[in-house]
């Protein structure tokens, strides 16, 4: 008797649950049908951290709850342009330019009108653990370490696998360990800007190479963007934490990942001068260091009516409290713009100033 | 000697005899060493995160004298909403340090300075707490405010003293004043109550995880109430009640199959079917629950028809023999002998549920929330992904916080397994 008791309870439990997940569903859309109770922001994982801290930063200020997802700058591109209107993204964050197919895409489902923020620059590091060799590297060796197949030489264009063992066999003056290398996987921004500025940008200095260029790009671009697949380059998996691990358990190997962990590191790893050039905060703010991007967010005028706040978010992470020299994004690891340019991407937001491409 | 004797004894039947022996022997200390084995990675699981993690549990906070100047927060003297939003906090907790240590003047030293405290989470306190009571602008209090990540890791002697000064992200003079500070009793370390009560945050001084263990909650709660009712139905009925023909083992076998889809396969689901079609909000724990409710579905079928097939035969045979019809036969008799059964299986279905990220990521939830979730439409995160976001941080605090989270995960998970047993055994009717 008591079990059955006990199973009634339970029964009975699970429909007084049941029939309130009922009411919430049936109220679900209706409570989104109006306005925003939130600031929705959604697209790459390299803004991320930025993104989350003027969050918070902005919550605290004003009590408006702001949701942040990690979709990739890809993924946040799509969803921020499937429309405009208080359930679609407001504001989508991009570790690149916004790509002509997206931003027509976007004009296509009612998008009208595009803000686009430049918010700064990322360095991508080659790093190496803090008790091994120095290296110094220009693009062109990267690309020769890094590529599939490689031209015979800089004169004759037809590619053989890529012979290199050792980085002493691309340049004596280069140590002579074994070329192996831990980086992020084809599905992450940082690669794609590491293909795209290091490897395609030491590809330009191989002469025959950088004629090919001028008469079939997609034949440069598919042997630049080709990493080599022979075990000496290893995809390491999205967590560039694990690369820093890794880095120093094996003191002969290099990794590929963005300048914060180097910078949070600093006790573990080093980076590697590319062209003569140390990694630090100055080189990239300055643009000496040659691997490095531009991070953007993107953010939808129309919007501005129906989400709460959505101005405000913006002009914060354009504010001299974070963005300006040593505010609060600078602290964790973003190379802010220079002063000028920042009150350029101000001033739109302040007037909603649409961008075009 | 006899020849059964002489059979048995033979040189050959000795060998046979050894060899069967051995073989007996080499399967128990393989089945002896899988378990060793499977112990010892469990056991350095845990050490390694309990290594890691514990530290995560304490805090130093440090006692300042905060002077909530008039001048700096509200010049007019209004004393309203307006003026208190746009005040400089910041300087208030600038000044206030830089009063701690009045003998600093030099502009770098005092940036040095000020970055001995959590500036987001100490700013915040005094703004938080002039927002709700204006009055309190102008007077001075003290209040115990959080240092930052890197002087917590340096206090916890995560960062090494001895590294030199350029390979360590807090100088020699910092280490001079904390040290100071630590002998005085200002820096003090307790237990971290923000780890538990708080939400999410981008300082790993100040990040919690109540947002996503509410957020998994609500997500469980659903999926349990969904998946749960609707699974023991739809096995009660195939069981007992459906016809046995070719569609009915069609449906079996697609069951099956379901339960061995890769999780993100549900989240592409869910986000096909309850987001585009049926409009239902991103990231809320309700879209999170149903997308769990099917994943563990099938888990829950084939944990009750196992449990209802184990019900000895005569039991039903009885009821049936003394007037019951089916249906009674069934619900009065098998159902409740196979409950131990049927929660098991449904429990730890949960707890697979409450483990998954992947499906999680279509529908949204994969998410930095400002705010505890107070409904199921509310936007949410969950405890798993919370870990995943956390591992992926660049900061060295995150890693004890990583590990400390899923220390937490671990106990949850253990207390629905224990719960499992405890309900099997509670349940359990022997004959």
């Amino acid at each position: 008797m008591k079990l059955k008791s006990l199973l009634a309870s339970v029964i009975g439990v699970l429909f007084a649950f049941g029939c309130g997940s009922e009411d919430a569903q049936v109220s679900a859309p209706i409570a989104t049908a109006e306005a925003a109770d939130e600031i929705r922001i959604v697209g790459s994982s390299t803004v991320y951290p930025f993104s989350t801290k003027v969050a918070q930063e902005y919550k605290n200020k004003t009590g408006q709850s702001v949701v942040v997802e990690s979709t990739g700058s890809g993924g946040g591109h799509k969803l921020f342009c499937e429309g405009a209107g208080a359930d679609t993204a407001d504001v989508t964050n991009s570790s690149r330019r916004q790509k002509k197919s997206e931003f027509d895409k976007c004009g296509a489902n009612g998008v009208q009108e595009i803000v686009e923020v430049k918010i700064g620059f990322d360095g991508i590091v080659v790093a190496n653990a803090l008790d091994s060799v120095e290296i110094d590297l220009t693009l062109k060796q990267i690309y020769q370490a890094f590529a599939k197949r490689v031209p015979i030489s800089d004169s004759n264009c037809t590619l053989h696998d890529n012979p290199y063992e050792k980085w002493s066999d691309i340049d004596a003056t280069l140590p002579g360990t074994a070329i192996e290398a831990f980086g992020p996987p084809p599905t992450s921004g940082t690669r794609d800007a590491f293909v795209e500025i290091a490897m395609e940008g030491g590809a330009k200095q191989v002469a025959c190479l950088a004629a090919l260029r001028k008469e079939d790009k997609k034949a440069f671009a598919t042997i630049a963007h080709t990493l080599r697949e022979d075990g000496k380059w290893i995809d390491a998996g999205e967590n560039d934490n694990a690369i820093v691990q890794t880095l120093t358990n094996t003191p002969s190997a290099v990794g590929v990942f963005g300048y914060s962990f180097l910078d949070q590191n600093a006790d573990m790893i080093k980076g590697a001068l590319v062209g003569g050039v140390e990694p630090t905060f100055e080189n990239i703010a300055d643009g000496y260091y040659p691997i490095s991007r531009s991070l953007y967010f993107y953010l939808k005028a129309d919007n501005v009516a129906v989400t709460n706040g959505l101005k405000g978010y913006a002009l914060e992470f354009t504010s001299d409290e974070a963005s300006g020299p040593g505010g609060y994004l600078e602290e964790i690891g973003l190379v802010p713009l220079p002063d000028d340019e920042r009150a350029r991407y101000r001033a739109a937001i302040e007037n909603m100033t649409g961008y075009s491409q | 000697m006899s020849a059964f004797e002489s059979i048995h004894q033979s040189d050959r039947a000795v060998k046979r005899m050894t060899r069967r022996r051995g073989q007996e022997l080499r399967f128990r200390l393989f089945g002896l060493g899988a378990v060793i084995a499977a112990m010892v990675v469990l056991a350095w699981l845990t050490i390694s995160l309990v290594g890691t993690g514990y530290t995560a549990f304490y805090q130093h906070h440090m006692t300042l004298e905060v002077f909530l100047d008039e001048a700096v927060l509200d010049p007019t003297g209004e004393r309203n909403a307006e003026n208190l939003r746009k005040a400089n906090f910041r300087k208030i907790i600038q000044e206030a340090i830089y009063a701690r240590f009045p003998e600093v003047s030099e502009r770098r030293q005092k940036s040095a300075l000020f970055k001995i405290v959590s500036a987001s989470g100490a700013t915040n306190q005094v703004r938080q707490m002039a927002y709700a009571n204006p009055a309190l602008v102008g007077r001075t209090l003290t209040l115990s405010v959080p240092t930052s990540d890197d002087v917590d890791q340096l206090l916890k002697g995560y960062i090494d003293r001895d590294a030199p000064e350029k390979r360590r992200k807090i100088s020699n003079q910092q280490i001079v004043w904390v040290d100071a500070l630590k002998a005085t009793g200002e820096i003090k370390s307790q237990f971290n109550w923000t780890f538990f009560t708080g939400v999410d945050s981008r300082d790993p001084e100040l990040a919690g995880i109540a947002g996503a263990v509410v957020g998994s909650l609500m997500a469980l709660a659903v999926a349990f109430v969904v998946s749960v009712p609707a699974g023991v139905g739809a096995a009660v009925y195939l069981e007992e009640f459906a016809p046995q023909n070719r569609f009915t083992d069609f449906i079996e076998i697609n069951i099956n199959n379901l339960a061995a889809v890769p999780s993100i396969v549900f989240g592409l689901l869910g986000l096909a079917v309850f987001l585009n079609f049926f409009g239902m909000p991103r990231s809320a724990p309700l879209v999170g629950g149903l997308v769990l409710a099917l994943m563990t579905l099938p888990t829950v079928i084939i944990a009750t028809r196992a449990a209802l097939r184990s019900v000895s035969p005569s039991i039903i045979d009885g009821a049936l023999s003394l007037g019951a019809s089916h249906t009674q036969a069934v619900f009065h008799h098998k159902v409740p002998l196979a409950a131990p059964g049927i929660l098991t299986g449904s429990i730890i279905g949960m707890a697979q549920a409450l483990g998954e990220t992947a499906p999680l990521l279509m529908i949204g939830m994969v998410a930095f929330v400002t705010e505890i979730p107070s409904g199921l439409t509310e936007p949410a995160s969950a405890l798993p992904v919370q870990i995943f976001l956390w591992s992926d941080s660049a900061e060295r605090a995150w890693a004890e916080r990583t590990s400390a989270a899923i220390i937490v995960l671990l106990m949850v998970l253990v207390t629905m397994n224990a719960l499992a047993i405890f309900l099997r055994t509670r349940l359990e009717r022997r004959w």
